[in-house]
């Protein structure tokens, strides 16, 4: 391929963004040059702006560009409830279905010794003075159905103790799923939690 | 019925390229030692879970000196369904599976095929050290479970988070709590999958008319008794964590199950048996694992038996054909000589395995009267 080196360079940054490989850069880098005006030139000086104001707030983790986000900001969102999850990713996921009206905690990962990812490293110091010190009652834990996500779901519950009422999201058949493609274990969790019609 | 139509190796081992087709019966494979007879075999095994009966590494299976990497293709049919299997790997990377050209775990496998097999390699497993009896426990558990190897992977990265605590000796209490209840719950279900397995083995034995002797099978535990209960084998762990601190590893679970063996109508064990003895329970086995699986989903498994027929009497080894057709199994086996095969007769389908510098070339037969 013949060109400047820049948009090489740049066709190798873009191929190292989640969901990208190189044939989908260089169709991206190549459409973005195309229409430089109305979605290069902006898209760089955006990015300009958020490497400079980018953050994770200094309270749940979540990032925005003020030291506290607008979340934690809210007295609204003070409704005693918080909920915790393992990435910014699955708080926004919660913020998009809207029906959730408290705070969140954002740990970061998942405990695992393996990669010497401790309680530490996952903010669970933090999520404690969170508790005493914003009047919280319930704990929400929304963290991934694998090992290492209820390893840290039972781990902060466990430590949290019966200070505060601790709950979990339920597991079962999705919203508009079908049984037929479901996996014997989403079956089998979802039959035992089934309740009365 | 479940059976391979057709397999390709392409690059793998000492195959470079090898196009076979198959019908439903059995296959003998023979040829000169190293031919690549069993690396056939191999090829057969990876279309189950797991690393395949000599447990390589996808880097160890790739041809050399082009080491471009390895794939097998089959069409696997199991009562009439067709399913294009494809297993690659390039340069050394990963396994990729392929069913009817979606991308799949591993584990996908065992819901379509089942595969068990017979090695030379377990011909010490009764003397030897409780891990290959473990292993060969969990190859006959998963072939009646696949959530077996679920249940086993899930445990095994719980233990080994715990032991990498036991060594840095961390002391969090929580952090053991919340590791350890992963590990009983996983535990429990293992534990029940071998229990069960074991039932369905030992009544496929009693039940059977066979040239090949019993064995009774039962678990025992390094010390103590298995806990049944996820809240005893979650308290056992707790009681074991300064020990097991001590030791820098955990000491209480299934992984410190052993499966005893003992020759039935004599009432000896197994590890003190003759030789031969020896290899009939595990014959035995073999065939009560084919039997039951049978009942269980409908079809008789993929069989894979490396060099059994040179090692059994002329009776024994009428028997193990006779009882492999009568179970319409594709068994696949080999030997050195056609001869063996003998009795066989046409009954069974052949493959001639010769090998030149390093290169092994396949002729096909159609029956073992060559």
């Amino acid at each position: 391929m013949s060109g400047a080196k820049d948009i090489h360079d740049l066709i190798d940054l873009m191929a190292k963004l989640p969901g990208l490989g190189p044939r989908s850069a260089r169709r991206t880098v190549l459409h973005m040059v195309r229409k430089k005006s109305y979605l290069l030139a902006p898209l760089a000086d955006l990015m300009q702006q958020v490497a400079a104001s980018a953050r994770e707030c200094l309270n749940c983790g979540n990032i925005g560009t003020t030291d506290i986000c607008d979340i934690c900001d809210s007295e609204k969102r003070a409704n005693g409830e918080i909920c915790v999850v393992e990435d910014v990713a699955d708080l926004w996921a919660m913020e998009r279905a809207g029906v959730f009206h408290g705070r969140y905690h954002v740990l970061g990962g998942t405990l695992s010794a393996l990669d010497a990812i401790g309680p530490d490293e996952l903010r669970v110091p933090k999520l404690r003075d969170r508790i005493a010190s914003e009047s919280i009652s319930e704990v929400i834990l929304a963290l991934n159905t694998t090992i290492d996500g209820q390893t840290t779901a039972h781990y902060i519950a466990d430590e949290l103790g019966s200070d505060v009422n601790i709950t979990t999201l339920a597991k079962g058949v999705p919203i508009g799923g079908e049984l037929d493609y479901l996996d014997d274990g989403t079956i089998s969790a979802a039959l035992r939690a089934r309740k009365a019609f | 019925m479940l059976h391979l139509s057709t397999l390709v190796l392409s690059h793998f081992r000492s195959h470079k390229l090898a196009r076979l087709t198959f019908d439903q019966r059995p296959v003998a494979i023979y040829g000169n030692n190293g031919s690549g007879k069993t690396n056939i075999l191999e090829a057969v095994s990876l279309f189950s879970p797991g690393r395949g009966m000599r447990r390589a590494s996808a880097l160890d299976m790739t041809r050399r000196p082009e080491s471009l990497g390895w794939q097998l293709q089959s069409d696997l049919v199991r009562n009439e369904r067709i399913h294009q299997t494809k297993i690659t790997s390039d340069k050394g990377a990963a396994r990729r599976v392929l069913i009817d050209d979606k991308p799949v775990s591993q584990l996908a496998l065992g819901e379509i095929s089942r595969v068990i097999w017979l090695v030379p390699a377990m011909d010490r497993l009764w003397i030897e050290g409780a891990e290959g009896r473990r292993r060969f426990l969990d190859r006959i558990t998963l072939s009646f479970f696949p959530s077996h190897a679920e249940a086993s992977l899930n445990y095994e990265k719980a233990m080994r988070e715990r032991n990498k605590l036991l060594k840095e000796q961390i002391r969090d209490a929580h952090w053991y709590r919340a590791i350890e209840l992963q590990m009983a719950q996983t535990s429990i279900e293992i534990h029940t999958a071998r229990m069960r397995a074991l039932d369905l083995i030992q009544n496929a034995q009693d039940t059977a008319t066979t040239e090949f002797p019993a064995a009774q099978l039962t678990l025992e535990q390094s010390e103590g008794d298995m806990p049944t209960l996820v809240d005893d084998l979650k308290s056992a762990l707790e009681e074991s964590r300064f020990r097991d601190m001590a030791a820098g590893r955990t000491l209480v679970g299934p992984h410190r199950t052993d499966m005893i063996g003992v020759f039935q109508r004599k009432g000896v064990l197994a590890k003190d048996c003759s030789t031969g003895e020896q290899k009939a329970l595990l014959i035995s086995m073999i065939l009560a694992n084919a039997r039951a699986l049978k009942d269980q989903i409908g079809a008789a498994p993929l069989v894979l038996l490396d060099e059994v027929s040179a090692h059994l009497d002329n009776q024994r080894r009428a028997a193990l054909y006779q009882e492999i057709c009568d179970l319409g199994a594709q068994a696949w086996m080999t030997g050195t000589e056609i001869d063996v095969f003998h009795e066989l007769g046409d009954r069974a389908q052949a493959i001639h395995v010769t090998d030149a510098d390093g290169l092994s070339h396949c002729t096909q037969h159609e029956s073992c009267l060559i």
